[in-house]
């Protein structure tokens, strides 16, 4: 059952073949048995998904019409607030935070009757792209357990590579769904900024991010975002607009489709073999009646740092709730306010958060401002206009997710630039706030490798319609990692 | 050496919306601590504000009423700090597109001349909550009803010469906002509270002096008691070659007394930056317009108004006309006696003096507009006199019931019988022939004064309750039969 997609799951639920009950304890059963080697949950809610999947049965049973996820098995990234089922986002921080509330995005996959089978690890209040920065330890790719999954929603791909959850929710503030996906040999679709919730999703960079789901194909990708796309008045920065079927273009012709391929793109920064792997995808779309342009994104190169000064920025901001005062960590014994909160802080959150708080604060302090944010805020506009002018010219702007393929553990831990370099073709979607897709289309040395697509605002649904033709044509799909039990 | 004092105010007025600034949580004053604390009020990892649309029209209210640009495009900002009682380490406010920008407020003096004072801008913000130290042990508690309350910060510019005017320009803010309905103006309750910015110069003098803040003042008469203290210690400070470091203070009504909280070197970087959860604001200018044509009398109006219509000196019309509730309540008091001098009469004399005895505001009056203005009929229909009258009120004050209730319990009818009192005149002149003699004796000139005695055996002898007009009428023309 684990090998089957999210829209296969739905269908044998529906003919009866299993019920969710049979379903949910298959991947639970995945999970307490393979697990323990990937680390790609931090919460299994066993009972929790059991009594869920026992009352979609009795739903389906019922002959009432259900919702297409109903009893289908899920996971929860770790960022969204879960009411009753600690939320920690990965950090020591909020080891013991429990919310009252959940996350709209929890709330729209309850009301269509999902089961959730718990929370997946992921970088420390998502801020990484190796899931190395995890309070509960790092996330092993299952494709090569010495590798990374990617992050930081690393935990959800990897559990998805694995066969743990056949789809998974996740945030994207820098390519934190898209890099993972590709690293894991997943699909995974960052969506415009505002089609997706962030009410009850733990904020690290609010301007930037973005919820969206991970799953096998894009089909699976297109279902889930039926669930999670909402208009949401408690979030004042999602859009209210009517979320279209997924689903239904999904079988269209890509004939016609202009493709433009940015030369910043492929620059020698790329690894030359994950550069072949994304030429041969762009013949295949070609084959399928796409016509391929060259252009420029001539303001690409600035992404990283301009990403590197307001994400912080905005981070340093939205982490200063962590004070030990209401909930979440507090340090022993404090002696006053002032060590309550620099013991609190110092001991509550690791090396990478410390360090992009205090990059944060330094951008924004007096007499760095202007240098800093104002600056990057106008770079941010630049990119932005950069890709307005592409999407005059073409449909869809395709590229590698990454410049590499999975690395191993620890090979970047002490130089923080070149993993943040790691990023450098999905940061600019996120401060466009374009959406952003990456589907499995190949492998170097038998780790995956993504194909990035770039559409034009709100053009998710056209996205996965390409990205579908694309997977009806190929298998790098199915393909999945040896030794996964 | 002559010294000139300037003084800018900034001014944090509470809205009187019902729910707070970016929660839907009450703000109602009073509440057990943290019952009126949402997941967005405790700043739960998660959550997201939505700005309160009322919040807006409060502030665009203000800033027409001061003649003030309305800011088009209005944004939030965070305002970086730590504190316990700040739950999200910073506060949203608004820096460098406030919702209201610059405009001006006149003010009067109490020699009658007027004064403009301009307004900086004013922008809206959320309030912080409570950090309390009693009863904890050493330790500090804290209650979030009132973070998030929403606050407009109006400030000046530093255009006041002395306590007198900032006081004149705080009670005209209060003036305006509680006219607009905006805030309640509760001053005890925080609705209002004053930072005072003060610094001295040489009469003369262009360049300003180095200020100092005083911060957190909510009654007129601390702000006027702090203004004094600090305008003496810093004239002192430099008379003795000492320097005014730009600093942070804290004035103790209690203990009469200030203190320095910071100085400008431990101030904070505030690090602020736009809000990225909650996107600029666009007001159109339909809403403007249709706030502009809702907008309740102001305060110039109705004193205008007041001397124009109820023929007030102008003096009373400021009085009665200034504060947005004593207007309403003269109004009120008029209309049920129709007569707007004897009800403005009664109100600035008696009633301001029990209220003021007891430290109270006309908006907690015991005596209700209707009552007092019951209390007047009665006295124009003869049924108690002025005396009695104030007898009638203190019956109302403490409770007793209406004027007509508590006339009837107190036997305070006056006697208007001129048989009644006929008989009481002729009793006493009978009873005193000997000061009647006199009386007829004396020269015409000196006769009015000796009335006085036989008023006085009169009032006397009918307990108080003879009505003195009729006394003084029946008595003359007694007395000039006999001459």
């Amino acid at each position: 059952m684990h090998d089957k997609t999210l829209a296969q799951l739905s269908a044998g639920l529906a003919s009866g073949e299993y019920s969710s009950v049979e379903l949910t304890r298959h991947f639970l059963d995945r999970i307490q048995r393979l697990d323990p080697v990937y680390n790609s949950f931090i919460t299994v809610m066993a009972d929790q998904a059991l009594a869920s999947a026992a009352s979609a049965d009795q739903q389906r049973a019922s002959g009432k019409g259900v919702h297409p996820l109903c009893g289908v098995p899920i996971a929860h990234k770790d960022i969204f607030c879960t009411e009753g089922v600690r939320t920690s986002c990965a950090s020591k921080m909020l080891d013991n935070f429990i919310p009252p509330y959940n996350a709209t995005v929890v709330d729209n996959f309850l009301a269509a009757g999902a089961v959730v089978l718990g929370k997946t690890n992921m970088d420390e209040f998502a801020m990484g792209s190796s899931n190395e920065t995890s309070w509960y330890g790092p996330v092993k790719n299952p494709w090569d357990i010495n590798t990374v999954p990617g992050g930081s929603s690393g935990g959800s791909a990897a559990a998805i590579a694995a066969r743990l959850t056949p789809a998974s929710t996740a945030t994207d503030t820098g390519g934190s769904i898209r890099q993972p996906a590709a690293l894991c040999g997943i699909s995974g679709l960052k969506p415009t900024y505002g089609r997706v919730s962030r009410w009850g999703m733990i904020a690290f960079a609010s301007s930037l991010d973005q919820g969206g789901p991970l799953a096998r194909t894009a089909e699976d990708l297109a279902l889930m975002m039926n669930v999670m796309a909402s208009y949401d008045p408690r979030d004042s920065t999602c859009l209210d607009l009517e979320v279209p079927d997924y689903t239904a273009g999904l079988t269209n012709s890509i004939a016609g489709l202009k493709i433009g391929v940015p030369k910043e793109y492929f620059d020698e920064g790329l690894n030359p073999a994950t550069a072949k792997v994304v030429q041969d995808a762009l013949r295949q779309l070609e084959q399928l009646g796409a016509t391929l342009h060259d252009i420029s994104l001539p303001h690409s190169s600035l992404s990283v740092p301009a990403y590197y000064v307001i994400a912080p920025a905005e981070a340093s901001a939205n982490l200063s709730r962590f004070d030990g005062v209401r909930y979440g960590y507090r340090c022993e014994e404090p002696q006053d306010l002032r060590d309550l909160y620099m013991r609190t802080r110092a001991e509550g959150f690791g090396d990478e958060v410390k360090r992009r708080i205090l990059v944060g604060a330094y951008c924004l302090s007096a007499g760095y401002y202007d240098a800093y944010y104002n600056k990057a805020q106008q770079v941010r506009r630049l990119i932005k206009q950069d890709f307005v002018s592409a999407f005059e010219q073409v449909d869809m702007i395709l590229g590698p997710t990454c410049p590499n393929p999975a690395f191993e553990f620890g090979s970047k831990g002490d130089n923080p630039v070149a993993m943040y370099l790691e990023d450098i073709y999905t940061i600019s979607t996120n401060l466009a706030g374009l959406p952003g897709m990456s589907i499995p289309c190949g492998l170097v040395d038998n780790k995956p490798v993504g194909l990035q697509i770039i559409g034009n605002y709100f053009s998710e649904a056209h996205m996965l319609n390409v990205a579908h033709q694309y997977q009806m044509a190929t298998d790098w799909h199915t393909r999945q990692p040896a030794d996964i039990g | 050496m002559s010294w000139e004092t300037v003084i800018g105010l900034e001014v944090h007025v509470q809205l009187a919306t019902k729910t707070k600034i970016f929660s839907g949580s009450s703000t109602a004053f009073g509440a057990a601590p943290n019952t009126q604390a949402s997941a967005v009020d405790l700043a739960m990892p998660g959550t997201l504000p939505v700005a309160n649309e009322q919040a807006f029209r409060y502030a665009i209210m203000f800033g027409l009423a001061i003649d003030a640009e309305i800011g088009k495009t209005s944004v939030f900002e965070r305002k970086n700090y730590f504190y316990p009682d700040l739950p999200k380490g910073y506060q949203t406010t608004q820096l460098a597109k406030p919702i209201v920008g610059p405009g001006h407020v006149d003010i009067q003096l109490k020699d009658g001349s007027h004064k403009r004072v301009r307004i900086h801008h004013a922008h809206l913000e959320e309030d912080a909550g409570k950090s309390l130290h009693e009863d904890f042990h050493g330790m500090s508690g804290i209650d979030l009803n009132r973070a998030g309350t929403p606050l407009i910060e109006i400030v000046s510019e530093p255009d006041m010469r002395n306590a007198e005017e900032a006081v004149a320009f705080a009670k005209k803010l209060h003036s305006i906002v509680t006219s607009l309905g905006i805030c309640d103006g509760n001053m005890s309750q925080g609705s209002m509270r004053f930072d005072v910015n003060i610094s001295v110069r040489k009469k003369g003098d262009e360049k300003l002096g180095t200020r100092t803040e005083t911060k957190n003042l909510n009654s007129f008469k601390f702000m006027e008691e702090a203004i004094a203290l600090e305008v003496e210690r810093q004239i002192d400070v430099i008379e003795d070659g000492g320097k005014i470091l730009q600093e942070t203070r804290l004035y103790n009504a209690d203990t009469k007394t200030a203190r320095s909280m910071r100085s400008k070197e431990e101030a904070n970087d505030y690090r602020y930056f736009p809000c990225p959860d909650l996107l600029p604001v666009v007001i159109d200018d339909a809403t403007i317009e249709q706030l502009r044509s809702t907008l309740p009398e102001l305060p110039d109006a109705r004193h205008k108004r007041f001397v124009e219509q109820y023929g007030l000196s102008d003096y009373d019309a400021g009085v009665l006309g200034d504060d947005a509730t004593m207007a309403h309540y003269f109004e009120a008091a008029t209309k049920v006696c129709g007569d707007a001098k004897l009800a403005a009469n009664w109100i600035m004399g008696e009633l301001s003096a029990r209220l003021n005895g007891e430290d109270k505001t006309i908006g907690d009056s015991p005596v209700s507009a209707v009552q007092l203005g019951q209390m007047i009929l009665r006295i124009k229909d003869n049924t108690i006199s002025n005396k009695m009258a104030k007898e009638v009120l203190q019956g109302v004050w403490t409770g007793e019931g209406d004027p007509d209730t508590v006339i009837e319990k107190r036997g305070l009818k006056q006697v208007s019988d001129s048989g009644a009192i006929e008989a009481l005149v002729a009793d006493v002149l009978a009873a005193n022939s000997a000061q009647v003699d006199n009386y007829r004796s004396a020269d015409d000139s000196k006769r009015p004064k000796m009335i006085g005695f036989f008023v006085g055996q009169i009032m006397k002898a009918s307990k108080g309750q003879a009505n003195p007009q009729q006394v003084n009428e029946i008595l003359l023309k007694k007395l000039n039969e006999l001459i």
